[in-house]
């Protein structure tokens, strides 16, 4: 099942709808590296909101398309972890280091604007 | 809903794909839900399963996962039994210790089911197979 990936101005937003399988992921995030490069993109916004389970696969996975992102220049925002997720991933050991995450989707524009605004102005 | 009294049967899930992990993860959702589970340990309880499936369909290719109610004194629990005729662990001691290290969890998952369960046991045999028993308890 295809992620819907929607352009919001410099910014790609991936909302993940449903259960997702490990092939899906694979192919959400393949299509986000190629999307960065199709549409110049600065930051990527992934919603988790949907997933009632992320586990080892999806927690590398997700670590996984933040570099391959970053590599192409742009940045990673996860949002939407619920709680019971979160818990699980302490748990785990899961801890998605080294990827930015947020809230919700209000909160992730924000922190990709901001990110965005201060690049710029480093570059002036 | 009192939950001495209920009594669920066994659901026996067969393991080959994909689509078969998310079936299992709901599946466990559904049963520790109908214990009475609360929602982060029906969480972890899917989580578990995501872990124990996936290995099936890696390592072994196909399998089942039996999920099967339990009773201790009072206290319903939910059994997860994941097993398969694949290859086998040849190290499973190895395979325990391998966690989910800064690697990112190259390993098979295994120490963190057993972390986040309440009992774990695993048989292996090389050429034979694999056969998981965990155990999650109300809380």
């Amino acid at each position: 099942m295809a992620v819907p990936i929607l352009k919001q101005g410099p910014f790609l937003i991936a909302s993940i709808q449903s259960a997702l399988t490990d092939t899906d992921l694979v192919q959400l995030r393949d299509a986000l590296v190629g999307k960065v490069g199709s549409y110049r993109s600065r930051g990527v916004i992934v919603d988790v909101t949907a997933l009632d389970v992320l586990d080892s696969f999806a927690s590398r996975t997700l670590r996984d398309l933040a570099h391959m992102i970053r590599l192409r220049g742009a940045e990673t925002v996860i949002v939407g972890i619920q709680p019971e997720v979160a818990f699980t991933m302490v748990r785990l050991g899961l801890t998605l280091e080294g990827v930015a995450t947020a809230l919700d989707l209000e909160e992730g524009l924000f922190y990709l604007n901001e990110k965005l605004s201060s690049s710029q102005q480093s570059t002036q | 809903m009192n939950c001495e009294s209920l009594v669920v049967d066994d659901v026996q899930l067969p393991i080959s794909s994909d689509l078969d992990l998310v079936r299992a993860r709901e599946q466990g959702r559904v049963l520790a839900g109908k214990l009475g589970f609360q929602q982060s340990d029906l969480t972890l309880v899917a989580t578990a399963i995501s872990e124990l499936a996936r290995n099936i369909v890696r390592y072994a290719r196909r399998g089942e996962i039996i999920l099967r109610q339990a009773q201790d004194g009072g206290v319903p629990g939910i059994v997860i039994i994941a097993r398969d005729e694949g290859p086998g662990i040849p190290d499973v001691n190895r395979a325990m210790e391998q966690g989910y290290s800064t690697s990112g969890g190259l390993g098979l998952g295994l120490p963190g089911v057993r972390r986040i369960m309440d009992k774990f046991e695993i048989v292996s045999e090389v050429g034979k197979g694999t056969v998981v028993t965990a155990v999650k308890w109300k809380r």
